[in-house]
């Protein structure tokens, strides 16, 4: 797998040939607190980049998770909307939302290393 | 006027707490371990929670006190014992609730807990109604520490002896750390528990024994998820002006004696709905699955009429569920019936369900 990506929305993608792994970060789920519900795509679905792809619900509030890529939804992980809480302890691993048939690699580049992401959120703390 | 804060402000940074603006104030709405954990803890052994934001609003007169006060607020003032509380509201005209509070006689009249949102607008209203030789004062002096969970008693006790004897909506004077307190065993989270009123002085001391004692700070967020849990009523989302107690479902804080002499605000009205039943009313709901029907939600019926809507919602961790509570058209309103709920725009199934969803036996 390629090296993680990361939107200003908190969400990570990670790469294997044309197929993408989307998550939300470490940050997002301290942002979050304790996650209650999830919500995932169904296969077949077609995302646009930023477009609405699924909901984490915490003991806060709703939140919607954005697809920081263009593509197809080829898989969503029932396994979080069954046990939300696992998010909260593995959300860049185990914990990913849905897998994606990507269409334009080039979209990538406006995505952060982890270093820039990093640092984007320690300069917009909230 | 900025933001407020409480006496405890400073201690809460220090146990790592998130703030939220509440009502004016700088509040706790969680601290490290998060708002599950300190719900389970609080359910398992004791939490403590700064409700300092809440009014301690003190009023002092003779026999004609509670004359003036019982217009306003449908309890029976004139038989309720010294030390004892009540639960109730403050009615306006039409019997819309503008506040619900508790009530504790004292040696000298009265002393109301009113919401931190709420009590300026209170004591307006109900300064309209009180005489000269009445007195009244919003004591800022004064933090309000709630003690929950099943451990509260056994901490309590070894700190201010005594406290184990009251008897759930009872009260007395303490003494501790050479100052007079009043504990109550009273509480928010369907768990047995105290309210200390305690000077500002003294409340860090306090707080220091609970946490060498175990206790958890605990913040609003838990706060909510208790109560929720325990069927309880959040001003301002499941009770507001345009609400009154019949169509809240708590007609049973109404004493038995005015709901027959009345003499109340919003009375004829209130005495009609006892007599005819309300058009809507407050029901617990569950939600199929996890999903989660926060406030707002609409709500249908299995032919698809909208039939009411959502006032609280959240995940309830003791009941491992989603729960919520709202007003529902009253035929609708057994329990059992299957409703449908409008989440984003999607249809989920639920049910009308008994409140609370949690239940714990208070020490009476």
């Amino acid at each position: 797998m390629s090296e993680k990506k990361y939107s200003k929305k908190h969400e990570w993608v990670s790469l294997e040939g044309d197929m993408a792994t989307i998550g939300i970060t470490k940050h997002a789920t301290e942002m979050l607190g304790d996650i209650v519900f999830v919500e995932v795509p169904d296969a077949g679905k077609s995302i646009d980049k930023e477009g609405q792809a699924a909901v984490v619900e915490s003991t806060k509030a709703a939140s919607d998770v954005y697809s920081p890529i263009s593509g197809e939804v080829t898989e969503g992980n029932k396994a979080i909307a069954d046990d939300p809480s696992s998010v909260n302890a593995d959300p860049e691993g185990a914990s990913w939302f849905f897998k994606l048939k990507i269409k334009d690699k080039g979209e990538l580049d406006s995505l952060m290393s982890k270093d820039e992401y990093d640092k984007f959120c320690k300069e917009n703390p909230s | 006027m900025g933001v407020q804060k409480t006496a405890l402000y400073d201690l809460h940074k220090s146990l790592g707490a998130k703030f939220v603006p509440f009502a004016g104030y700088e509040m706790p709405i969680q601290y490290k371990d998060g708002i599950v954990k300190e719900h389970i803890s609080t359910r398992t052994h004791a939490g403590f929670f700064d409700v300092s934001h809440m009014g301690q609003f003190f009023l002092e007169g003779d026999e004609t006190l509670e004359e003036a006060l019982e217009k306003i607020i449908p309890s029976d003032l004139k038989s309720l014992k010294v030390n004892h509380s009540k639960y109730s509201f403050l009615l306006n005209n039409n019997g819309g609730i503008i506040d619900d509070l508790i009530i504790t006689k004292t040696n000298k009249g009265f002393c109301i807990i009113l919401n931190a949102a709420c009590k300026e607008n209170d004591i307006k209203h109900i300064s309209q109604f009180l005489g000269q030789n009445h007195k009244y004062l919003l004591n800022n002096d004064l933090s309000l520490i709630a003690l929950q969970g099943p451990k509260s008693v056994e901490i309590l006790e070894k700190l201010i002896p005594g406290v184990s004897e009251l008897k759930f909506m009872t009260g007395n004077n303490f003494s501790y750390d050479s100052e007079s307190l009043y504990v109550t065993r009273s509480g928010y989270t369907g768990e047995d528990g105290f309210e200390i009123s305690i000077s500002n002085k003294k409340v860090n001391n306090l707080i220091d024994f609970l946490i060498k004692n175990g206790v958890k700070p605990i913040g609003l967020g838990a706060r909510d998820t208790l109560r929720l849990e325990a069927g309880l009523c959040l001003y301002g989302h499941d009770l507001n002006e345009k609400i009154n107690p019949v169509e809240a479902n708590l007609k049973w804080a109404i004493a038995k004696k005015r709901k027959e002499s009345g003499g109340f605000n919003g009375w004829s009205k209130i005495k009609n709905l006892l007599t005819n039943g309300s058009e809507k009313i407050r029901v617990g709901i569950k939600p199929e699955g996890k999903v989660i029907a926060r406030e707002n939600t609409k709500i249908f019926s299995s032919n698809n009429e909208e039939i009411g809507f959502v006032t609280s919602g959240t995940f309830g961790p003791s009941v491992n569920a989603s729960v919520a509570m709202g007003y529902i058209k009253s035929q609708f309103s057994e329990i059992g019936t299957l409703i449908k709920l409008e989440i984003r725009g999607k249809m989920y199934g639920g049910k009308i369900s008994e409140l609370p969803f949690y239940k714990k036996s208070y020490v009476k």
